[in-house]
């Protein structure tokens, strides 16, 4: 249904120019939930608001093609891409707060979309408003319609955001960061709305969050993405008991540490230093400095996606000549020279 | 240790009057104590009156009744003047990085504040202090003239940190000083914690809406709701054998990484928003979400609000009256 091929966006920066995503792939299918992780820095969110063309004017999308249904939405014009936003494709922001027009009361900015994209009256407008908030859980309808944004507590108000991309029944839906400035209980409240919306209409789920845990929650699939670029793509499950990725098995081991508490050790896993800047990327591996199985050859060459398989596998195939085509791990790739071993086959 | 504790309060209570006939009751009456060297972690949703309590025990807001000692020493009824020999020994880490630095000063002028505000030491040896500071929480000395903006989040709390500690205080409050940050820096930075911790014997109030981040560093944990604590014990004990249904709810609502079947998401434990603290429901002010009181209909629970009371044999009190003791 949604297919982004090769997008690569870059910001003019006063020494240079930004590469902030570079030849980002990735496919949803009808009813199917994808979960894009990485750490702030990483283009995450600048892929999700690629989809839809809402980045600040000083980007550029300097290559690639976002397919929606087959149109390229990267060509469309923009009243052709208006009739997209907010109706075939819904989004949901960050920031409740800043989402929010605080001038409008909350029912009529629910009702918008349909009243855009929708022939319907006011009042039939008003009615599933009121039906679509009941059913995310507000307790008074009638009454949050009535409010404004500041009236409204933060679980709330995220309720209304999603009440707002959710109204015209998109095929699929964006969600950045949904439940980060959430509490606990609130977020697993919003990731079960979400899932129950996804389930019922089959729409599809592109989730970007940086909290890997919430992938495993929700989503089926997994996009890893560090400094602008895919370092491992594939099932969420095969992707977390055997990540081939050392960076997306240095996230999965934050969250188990954090979760296990410090142990003997004393202190928790964590991932040493920062993403580097889109104008410091390192000649070859972007993730080297930080990586704790970093050997000589990974600072010589940017390593390539490339599909995951066990040592014995790429030796098989190599003897019995071109047989790839049945490998079982060809949906799963992982963009590193020296990837971790899968379980039970390598030593 | 010994001595009783660093920090206690007693029956502290904050009501704020937003309108003429609204009383918010953020506080109701809370019981809690600090011993040097202790950390003690405080979990609760938004609305909960975590940050009231911070702000109350240092003194930023005046409570409305109840008393705070700071080593044994009433900081309630002192004068502002009065509490500046322990606002040196009492300092605070805020949750948002981009929001406690002031943008205008560098990173010098912000660290060695505390110590210009105190007259700590001559300006050459602030200066030290500081570059000494910046190393202990992991930056590197040279930064001294650079602003806020030219940092990350990760690096900006660390700043937070080591201004915190410039003054050599004795407790920090950390409110919750992790939250604003991606997963992976949240470990970075609660390491720094735990390290400065055993390196000074800092004893800290940790605050966090996060139970697997406050059990991460905490040898105590207090669980807060509508403005009272209704649990307190060590976080292996709460985790495992929490016994009041908030603290439950709570610890099974935080994402696991055992992925959920075919990413249909779990239901959620708890429904709804926390009560709003100035219509609090009669009797136990979880009644209205507590899936315990769904199950039995309890009539005390709608009756009576429960007392926190110890469990016979623990270091656990718990505030419900469906636990058995």
């Amino acid at each position: 249904m949604l297919e982004i091929r090769e997008l690569t966006v870059e910001f003019p920066a006063a020494d240079g120019v930004a590469r902030v995503v570079e030849g980002a792939s990735l496919s949803v299918a009808r009813g199917q939930a994808v979960g894009v992780v990485g750490e702030s820095g990483c283009g995450k969110s600048v892929t999700a608001l690629s989809v839809l063309r809402l980045l600040p004017p000083e980007a550029r999308i300097a290559a690639g093609e976002v397919l929606f249904e087959g149109d390229d939405l990267l060509k469309l014009d923009p009243a052709a891409l208006r009739r997209i936003r907010g109706d075939r494709v819904g989004i949901v922001f960050q920031e409740p707060q800043s989402a929010l027009n605080p001038t409008m009361q909350v029912g009529e900015q629910v009702a918008e979309g349909l009243l855009l994209h929708r022939s319907v009256t006011r009042a039939k407008a008003h009615e599933r408003v009121q039906a679509l908030l009941a059913s995310l859980g507000i307790p008074d309808p009638a009454m949050c319609c009535r409010s404004y944004p500041y009236q409204l507590s933060g679980g709330m108000r995220q309720r209304v955001l999603l009440a707002m991309a959710l109204i015209c029944e998109p095929q699929l839906l964006i969600a950045d960061e949904p439940t980060t400035a959430l509490d606990v209980t609130l977020q697993a409240q919003v990731i079960e709305l979400i899932t129950r919306a996804r389930l019922e209409s089959g729409m599809g789920l592109l989730l970007v969050t940086h909290d890997l845990a919430l992938v495993g929650q929700c989503c089926s699939e997994l996009t890893v993405l560090y400094a602008g670029q895919v370092v491992e793509q594939g099932p969420v499950g095969r992707c977390f008991s055997a990540p081939g990725h050392p960076y997306t098995a240095a996230l999965r081991a934050t969250v188990a540490s954090l979760d296990a508490g410090p142990g003997e050790s004393g202190a928790l896993a964590s991932i040493p230093g920062v993403v580097p800047h889109p104008l410091a990327y390192p000649s070859g591996c972007r993730f080297a400095d930080r990586c704790p199985r970093v050997e000589r050859d990974c600072r010589a060459r940017p390593p390539a996606l490339a599909p995951r398989e066990s040592n014995k596998r790429a030796e098989r195939r190599r003897g019995a000549g071109p047989a790839g085509s049945q490998d079982p791990a060809s949906d799963w790739t992982v963009r590193c020279i020296h990837p971790l071993p899968l379980h039970g086959e390598d030593g | 240790m010994g001595r009783g504790p660093l920090l206690e309060a007693r029956a502290l209570t904050k009501d704020y009057r937003p309108g003429r006939k609204r009383v918010v009751k953020a506080l109701r009456g809370v019981d809690l104590a600090i011993a040097e060297g202790e950390v003690l972690g405080l979990v609760g949703e938004s609305g909960s009156g975590k940050s009231t309590l911070a702000r109350c025990l240092l003194r930023l807001e005046e409570p409305t009744s109840g008393t705070v000692f700071f080593d044994g020493e009433e900081l309630t009824g002192k004068t502002q003047r009065q509490l500046r020999p322990y606002r040196r020994q009492l300092q605070i880490v805020f949750q948002d990085p981009f929001l406690s630095l002031d943008p205008r000063m560098t990173v010098e002028a912000a660290v060695g504040e505390p110590l210009a505000i105190h007259r700590l030491g001559s300006r050459r040896q602030r200066r030290e202090r500081v570059e000494s500071l910046l190393t202990q929480v992991g930056l590197d000395a040279t930064i001294l003239h650079r602003f806020p903006h030219e940092f990350s989040g990760g690096q900006r709390q660390r700043i937070a940190i080591a201004r915190a500690l410039a003054a050599r205080p004795r407790l920090v409050i950390a409110d919750e000083p992790v939250s604003a940050l991606d997963v992976s820096v949240q470990a970075q930075i609660l390491n720094l914690l735990l390290e400065l911790k055993r390196e000074t014997g800092l004893s800290y109030l940790f605050i966090s809406h996060d139970l697997r981040v406050v059990e991460a560093v905490s040898h105590r944990v207090a669980v807060m709701y509508l403005g009272r604590i209704v649990e307190e014990g060590p976080p292996s004990t709460l985790r495992e054998r929490g016994r009041h249904p908030y603290t439950v709810a709570l610890a099974s609502s935080a994402p696991s990484l055992e992925p959920a079947e075919a990413g249909e998401a779990p239901p959620a434990p708890l429904a709804g928003d926390a009560p709003s603290p100035s219509d609090p429901p009669a009797g136990c002010p979880f009644h209205p979400r507590c899936p315990v009181f769904a199950a039995r209909k309890n009539p005390e629970c709608i009756r009576l609000e429960p007392e926190l009371s110890p469990l016979p044999g623990e270091e656990h009190r718990v505030a419900c009256h469906e636990v058995e003791r």
